[in-house]
């Protein structure tokens, strides 16, 4: 039998095709040939397959070789395509039996003397092979827990060619891997904990009030006043993912080649933080075949700017859209790549260039120097931002004060519950949290009553309000009520939320 | 005034020069027609100011210039000229002449100089505020310099206060420095005010042109206030030459641990009157001090309780959440509720990101 065909696949941005690899040994003047529009990294396949099989005490005769990877009108690229091109040749020369490859899916990178690597994006390929009734994956040893993390389809895990070999051809057994040792729920494994915060009430508080309703949070403070701080230990308070969340992300960070061997399932929250130099495509995602950016793998979790001014202003204002679809879509020629970019966004800023001001017995710089840092934001960027609040320098006295800090349990604790009411109200609209709500639905679940009503109309008018931070008050509000246990949003409840308005420069620096 | 007065006046030479040259000449015209070969007889004259002379001579189109002068609006008054303000004329160095747009300051109503920093805080603005608008109120004309800060706070209230106000610029006058204050610039004038520089029109602020300025500000008024100076700052050396040529100087005393106030304290020391209420003030120019009423009493009888506790805690200094937490003992959410009320009544404001001030 000359002819052979092995199933293996590729990841195209988050969506996964199969690929059928084909080889065909001939007579002829010896060479090997691989088509199928291929990178050049799968080209360069054809070095890495001939020595590997070599190096494995196997034989590889001077045939003519011929390597198609169909379908044909997709690029291929990636370095996975080594392990099923080298199984395919294998059995185009005979040595094994291509029922020993029925209904199974094989990818790994080889090296030169027939180790197998690892390889990104098993978990999602997995998956979608599991979905599509394929028994069986056959992956490097070091990717098979995060292949496990998917039941019902049995991941057998190699560590070179030729045990690959004496798998396929019945010489040895290789036990399907076991589901990978994941956290219970409630288990905390963060190591940090906003107990460890002294002082800082207000900026805890709005954290809280952040996460609670899945709000943007700004923290404006002069140099080593703890947002950073703050800001690690937001992820500490957030419910605990579900399953599904878990693989949701688990999945991103697998197209990444990010994930652990050990525990490949992501159960804590990302917290990304990312650099101000960041470019707007390592910020959203990016590449001829795109791959996710900071922002998706910050999905579910945080996604951390500090330094807030000093980003270039057009990367700032790519996040624009995602932050209102909690998704981004980016479109080339060859198609359009979706992915999720659910996250709460916290950025970190000082009140001016040199951090003191309003202390005008600190600050050094002048109204002008104020305004030009200032202007480095745009104001609809700094409308996206729900919630902003002050982070204070820390006195001495605050700093070794003895006082019993609140513990991110507990805090964690008032969140979850102010999620439940949320997901209960939410129940079968898609909307998660308050933050998500358009404006037909504030209008609806945010209902005032006289009393309110006409605070708010007193602080339209006599704080400048604009009807988009009106609607931005009233959800926090909501978010504020909801932890509260509260049904109707209250005077207190709608004043706290004014409190944590976002900056307006019109009235800063003067 | 006419064009050879304006073309002395432009002239790059010293005040001195032109006032003695003027004096010998008999007039502007009698300066430009001195012979080049005579121009030597001037012994205060040195070579470089011959050359400036005879150069300016040469390349100033009298006429030209003259018409584009009066085109601009703007009114040239020479130390000869009747105009001339007296109070100007006694001081050392005095200017050659001014320009002036809008009017000049009545010799006969008393002339009050604020000045103080640019960068300054809510307390020194209100005092400002409300010395200028009060003084204004009581027929004093307000001298300062238009700039940033303190300057046009003090304009504003002596606007506001239905007098008039007189600013001196460290640029030509038909520039208005800074930009921001363009609006003033304008309320000055309208309000039957003057701009008066000694500079001629067009010509750009200079750093070195202010502290050059600070000596016509004194000169033209009868005492000096310092709201806000930090220790080495502009409105001190304006003070220094405000004591120089004869001038009561006071200062605004402030809390001491905060710098703006230290150029005043520094004066105070060193014998300056402390400034405590626009009637004492007024009551020791000898005008009789007017019913001027404490708002603030007034103000705290709406508030609640806990209002109250809040509204008292915050100063002209801005002060953040944790610290009127602190002095209240309150909650985080109670203070910040409570300073949102007071904001939407106007009581307080928001300066920077939770950071508050009295109104």
């Amino acid at each position: 039998m000359s002819f052979s065909t092995v199933l293996s696949a590729s990841m195209f941005g988050l969506k996964v095709e199969f690929i059928h690899v084909e080889a065909d040994v001939s007579n002829g003047l010896p060479a090997f040939q691989m088509v199928g529009y291929l990178s050049s990294e799968v080209k360069e396949a054809a070095e890495r397959v001939r020595t590997a099989i070599r190096n494995s005490g196997l034989d590889f005769p001077a045939k003519k070789t011929v390597i198609n990877l169909a379908p044909a009108t997709m690029k291929k690229r990636g370095a996975a395509f080594d392990l099923p091109i080298a199984v395919s040749i294998l059995l185009s020369l005979g040595r094994l039996d291509s029922e020993a490859v029925r209904s199974m899916l094989i990818l790994g990178e080889l090296s030169l003397d027939g180790k197998v690597r690892k390889v990104p994006g098993i978990l999602p390929i997995v998956a979608e092979a599991r979905a599509a009734g394929i028994h069986a994956c056959m992956v490097p040893r070091v990717n098979a827990a995060e292949g496990a993390l998917v039941e019902g389809i049995d991941v057998i895990g190699v560590e070179s060619l030729e045990e690959t070999y004496r798998y396929l051809s019945g010489k040895v057994q290789i036990a399907p891997e076991t589901y990978p040792a994941v956290k219970q729920q409630g288990e905390t494994v963060h190591g940090l904990d906003y107990g460890d915060i002294c002082g800082q009430a207000a900026v805890k508080r709005a954290a809280e009030v952040a996460v609670a309703g899945g709000h943007n949070l700004l923290l404006i403070g002069p140099p080593g006043s703890g947002k950073s701080m703050t800001a690690q230990r937001i992820p500490t308070i957030f419910p605990d993912m579900t399953l599904e969340e878990s693989m949701e992300v688990t999945k991103i960070y697998s197209i990444l080649g990010m994930l652990d061997s050990e525990k490949p399932l992501i159960q804590n929250r990302p917290f990304r933080s990312v650099h101000h130099t960041s470019t707007k495509a390592a910020l959203v995602g990016g590449g001829k075949i795109p791959v996710p950016g900071e922002i998706s793998l910050a999905h579910g979790g945080v996604l951390f700017l500090d330094e807030l001014p000093e980003f270039q202003k057009n990367v700032l204002e790519v996040l624009r859209q995602p932050l209102e679809d909690h998704q981004v879509r980016i479109t080339r020629s060859q198609g359009s790549y979706l992915f999720p970019a659910n996250f709460t966004l916290v950025a970190a800023m000082n009140p001016c260039p040199c951090g003191c001001y309003p202390d005008m017995n600190r600050c050094t710089c002048t109204p002008g120097q104020i305004q030009h840092y200032l202007g480095k934001l745009s104001q609809p960027f700094l409308d996206r931002m729900d919630i902003c609040v002050e982070a204070p320098r820390v006195e001495y006295e605050s700093l070794c004060a003895k006082g019993r800090e609140e513990t991110s349990a507990q805090i964690r604790e008032r969140v979850c519950r102010a999620r439940e009411v949320q997901n209960r109200r939410y129940q079968g609209t898609g909307i998660l949290t308050n933050a998500m709500l358009g404006v037909q639905e504030t209008n609806r679940w945010c209902v005032l009553g006289e009393a309110e009503e006409t605070l708010m109309k007193q602080a339209f008018s006599s704080l400048g309000l604009t009807a988009r931070t009106y609607y931005k008050i009233l959800k926090v509000a909501r978010t504020i009520a909801d932890l509260d246990g509260e049904e109707q949003i209250l005077e207190k409840h709608l004043k706290e939320a004014v409190g944590y308005r976002t900056l307006d420069k019109k009235y800063w620096g003067r | 005034m006419n064009p050879y007065e304006y073309w002395l006046a432009a002239l790059s030479i010293s005040d001195r020069k032109k006032t003695l040259l003027c004096k010998y000449m008999k007039s502007a015209e009698g300066v430009y027609y001195i012979e080049e070969t005579t121009l030597n007889r001037f012994r205060f004259l040195n070579e470089r100011d011959c050359n400036t002379m005879i150069q300016a001579k040469k390349i100033w189109d009298l006429q030209g210039e003259y018409d584009r002068l009066l085109k601009k609006q703007v009114r040239l008054v020479t130390c000869q000229n009747p105009e001339y303000p007296k109070k100007l004329a006694d001081i050392p160095d005095k200017p050659y002449a001014l320009y002036v747009k809008g009017s000049l300051p009545d010799e006969r109503l008393p002339g009050v100089a604020i000045v103080g920093a640019r960068n300054c805080s809510r307390y020194g603005e209100k005092y400002a505020f409300e010395f200028a608008q009060s003084l204004s109120g009581h027929g004093i004309q307000v001298i300062s310099g238009l700039a940033r800060g303190i300057d046009g706070v003090s304009q504003r209230g002596a606007l506001v206060g239905q007098g008039k106000t007189f600013a001196v610029l460290g640029s030509g006058v038909d520039i208005c420095y800074p930009r921001e204050n363009i609006g003033l610039y304008g309320d000055i004038l309208e309000m039957g005010g003057g701009i008066l520089s000694e500079l001629p029109p067009g010509t750009p602020p200079k750093p070195y042109h202010f502290p050059k300025r600070n000596r016509i500000i004194s000169g033209l008024s009868d005492l000096l206030l310092v709201m806000e100076a930090r220790e080495k700052s502009g409105s001190l050396i304006t003070a220094d030459m405000a004591l120089e040529q004869g001038k009561d100087v006071y200062a605004l005393p402030g809390p001491v641990d905060s710098s703006l106030s230290r150029g005043c304290h520094q004066l105070i020391r060193q014998g300056a009157g402390i400034l405590i209420s626009p009637e004492m003030l007024l009551e020791e120019m000898g005008i009789s001090g007017g019913n001027f009423q404490e708002k603030n009493a007034e103000a705290k009888k709406m508030l609640e309780s806990l209002e109250d506790m809040v509204y008292s805690s915050v100063v002209l200094y801005p002060r953040n959440i944790g610290q009127i937490m602190d002095e209240s003992g309150l909650s985080a959410q109670e203070v910040l509720e409570t300073l949102v009320s007071l904001e939407i009544k106007g009581y307080v404001q928001e300066v920077s990101k939770n950071y508050y001030v009295r109104v």
